[in-house]
């Protein structure tokens, strides 16, 4: 096909969303009457008018080729009428109004190798990044730990069995395109050596104010190397976001053996019980190890099991850990607390505890 | 390194295949079927799994005509190594909204990109949009056009208003309190200009959650948060209540004890809640979902500010309107967005988002600069410290 004759087009925006809705969303748009869920990964909202929708949920693996989509479209031909949709997880639904296909699309995607789950109290797909896959600021890899860490809790994806949701982020720098920092467990790529910078080529690909500027701690200084304008890290002061990479290539901070892991646990966005919570420091280093970084998918398991084993029904993880305290939490999880876990950047003093109520 | 088909030996990735969990290792291997950059791409991610670093550079400036953003520019730093990922630029593609799609429409987005990219896709990015995975310079004019003439757009990328998103809101959802896909659509329509011509100090968000269990995480991941909520009282079907304890659900521990304003009483037949007090968390309207209902005077709390930590530290989003009639609030946010974006714009240093700004001249300041007045809402208690910066009266008692 030539475009060549036809006018450009601009600024089209992305297409009416009532284009692609089911019939049965279309009649019952805003008259949803209640929802129960029929198994892990089935969900079957009921209407004002009685009509019944009933979703089938999947985990898909975010990084999806041509030839998956094309395997979801004809699932979807077969079994929902052709609609279907995705979810801010990453999972795939199919959006049936026929009771009888739900096991057979089961069936079928069970077979084709995509776990039906992911609902109610069970732990839904991680949100994550592109890791080694596709940026230049990543510590680690985002789909090789998310897919190690999910096999070994997929049948906590497929069985609602804990107290709650379970909601789990991945971001491979500081940057947080993942946003894991309210997640009841983030996994989060830290570089832990300052920027090596390369003078020879700052002065030609970086403006130096936007650099200094760019620096959360104020670490990064102006400096002549050579007679050309460069600049200098203040090594105390650099915690190694990255944020000067993001704005100056010449200042990479990628290293094969400082790079790794920090989990954070306890954050949540819901307002459900208790207010939306920041995820907090867990673990502040595991080693990057690829191809199955057994030490993460070890630390993550741990919590997960603890949790399960220790929180009250309804219970996310943040809201146990708040009920039993944070010395309970290292004690019964065997993560050592040490000094890292105490804050010490801006407003630090709201995390030290300022009163008198000690468990023990 | 290579076996018959060009695809490289990737003894690390294959290990990858195995597990219950679908495998991207095999999705970048299905991808060789009708590319070759996937294949490179394999290669290049074998190695860094070896290095343990990665080898993309900094973006650079590639687009399309006409548009500041919507295409990240990606290259490999062993070019010559893998020249097929030479140039990988993502290309972002605004979802529609609720992320509904056809078969069809699938399938399009599917051939455009079979045609002119890697194959490679995210369903979807963090923000929400398509992402198609690595393609070369000259082939973005020629996707974008084929793309548009399907009916889809670029989204966001830079300093720019970015993707909005929404939960799946009244398209499937009895606690949506507005219409949080049309929200979400009318938004996107009305700022095409600013989405996809970067013109602020920094990246802008909105997302649309229709009620406050906030499925799109919008209290944390959107610089402006319309979050569903209501106003009057909650809709109690006093049977279905019934039939919830007689089947064994512990109504006294499991809802009312976990009530964080302990606003609801259960005497043992019936259940009341002091609606006045009642915080709208939405915990026992999960619990309940047959027997409870958000009340019908239904609308928005907005809120503002939230981003991750990059620089000065993450933030959530903090009230800025208490409630918002569902009708009233397309307009209501048009209204605010400009004012927002005019303060920021005049005071906002470059790559500063709104949420730091606040934080950096004061919420006072801010609210003055937007014309709103302060409401006890906007807080969790009023100011523990003495500074106050007192503005001289119009009567001149200073």
């Amino acid at each position: 096909m030539s475009t060549t004759a036809q006018p450009r087009l601009t600024d089209v925006g992305p297409p009416s969303y009532d284009k692609f809705l089911p019939p049965v969303v279309k009649k019952n748009y805003g008259k949803w009457k209640y929802h129960e869920n029929l198994a892990p990964g089935v969900l079957c909202h009921v209407a004002e008018s009685g009509d019944r929708l009933y979703t089938v949920r999947a985990a898909s693996p975010r990084l999806a080729s041509i030839q998956t989509l094309r395997l979801f479209a004809a699932l979807a031909d077969k079994y929902s009428g052709g609609h279907l949709r995705f979810t801010s997880r990453n999972n795939v639904e199919f959006l049936l109004t026929d009771k009888t296909k739900i096991e057979p699309l089961k069936k079928e995607l069970a077979e084709a190798g995509f776990p039906v789950g992911g609902t109610n109290n069970a732990i839904s797909n991680i949100v994550h990044t592109q890791g080694w896959v596709h940026c230049h600021s990543a510590a680690t890899d985002a789909s090789g730990i998310v897919k190690c860490v999910m096999d070994a809790l997929c049948d906590r994806f497929t069985h609602e069995n804990l107290p709650a949701k379970l909601r789990i982020a991945l971001a491979c720098c500081l940057n947080m395109c993942g946003a894991v920092h309210c997640s009841d467990i983030s996994i989060l790529g830290i570089h832990r050596v300052p920027p090596k910078i390369k003078h020879d080529i700052l002065p030609k690909v970086c403006e130096v104010p936007t650099l200094i500027s760019s620096c959360p701690t104020g670490a990064i200084r102006p400096k002549t190397v050579d007679g050309k304008n460069s600049v200098e890290v203040i090594e105390e002061q650099c915690m190694y976001c990255g944020n000067c990479y993001t704005v100056c290539p010449a200042m990479p901070l990628a290293d094969a053996e400082n790079d790794g892991l920090s989990i954070w646990v306890g954050g949540k966005v819901s307002n459900a019980r208790s207010t939306p919570k920041f995820s907090k420091l867990a673990i502040p280093f595991l080693p990057n190890n690829p191809p199955r970084w057994p030490e993460v998918v070890n630390a993550v398991t741990n919590i997960v099991d603890v949790y399960a084993k220790n929180a009250h029904k309804h219970e996310r993880v943040g809201e146990w850990i708040e009920r039993i305290g944070w010395p309970r939490f290292f004690q019964l999880t065997g993560i050592e607390f040490t000094r890292y876990h105490l804050d010490d950047f801006k407003h630090a003093g709201l995390t030290y505890a300022r009163s008198a109520q000690i468990r023990f | 390194m290579a076996d018959g088909n060009g695809k490289p030996k990737t003894e690390l990735l294959d290990q990858l295949e195995k597990g219950p969990w679908p495998s991207f290792v095999k999705e970048i291997k299905l991808a060789c079927e009708t590319s070759d950059a996937p294949k490179d791409l394999l290669g290049q991610l074998e190695l860094s799994y070896k290095e343990k670093v990665g080898h993309w550079k900094h973006g650079g400036l590639v687009g399309v005509l006409g548009y500041g953003g919507g295409v990240i520019g990606r290259y490999s730093d062993l070019a010559e190594k893998f020249p097929k990922i030479a140039h990988f630029h993502t290309m972002r593609i605004n979802q529609p909204a609720g992320w509904f799609y056809t078969s069809e429409a699938l399938r399009t987005i599917c051939d455009i990109w079979e045609k002119h990219g890697s194959g490679l896709t995210n369903m979807h990015g963090s923000t929400g949009d398509i992402v198609l995975l690595g393609t070369t310079t000259d082939q973005l004019e020629p996707t974008f056009q084929e793309l548009a003439r399907a009916g889809f757009d670029l989204g966001g990328s830079g300093s720019c208003m970015r993707t909005p998103s929404a939960c799946v809101g009244q398209a499937r959802c009895e606690w949506a309190c507005y219409d949080t896909m049309k929200l979400c659509y009318d938004v996107t329509m009305n700022y095409q200009d600013e989405l996809h011509r970067p013109a602020f100090p920094y990246k802008f968000k909105v997302k649309c959650a229709g009620c406050p269990n906030d499925c799109v995480a919008s209290i944390a991941r959107a610089d402006m948060s319309v979050i569903g909520t209501w106003k009057d009282d909650i809709q109690i079907d006093d049977g279905e209540v019934t039939k919830y304890a007689a089947a064994g659900l512990d109504i006294q521990k499991e809802v009312c004890g976990l009530c964080p304003s302990k606003c609801m009483d259960w005497n043992g037949k019936k259940l009341t809640i002091a609606n006045h007090e009642c915080v709208r968390c939405m915990h026992c309207i999960n619990v309940m979902t047959k027997a409870l209902r958000p009340g019908k005077e239904k609308g928005a709390v907005i809120l503002l500010g939230s981003k991750a930590p990059i620089m000065q530290g993450a933030l959530l989003s903090s009230v800025l309107v208490p409630f918002v009639p569902a009708e009233e609030l397309f307009d209501t946010l048009k209204e605010l967005i400009g004012r927002i974006w005019e303060f920021w714009d005049e005071y906002g240093n470059n790559r500063e988002r709104v949420g730091e700004l606040i934080q950096r001249v004061g919420l006072p300041a801010f609210l003055d600069g937007i014309g709103l007045d302060p409401a006890p809402e906007m807080v969790t208690a009023p100011r523990d410290n003495p500074y106050i910066f007192f503005q001289a009266e119009k009567g001149g008692n200073q």
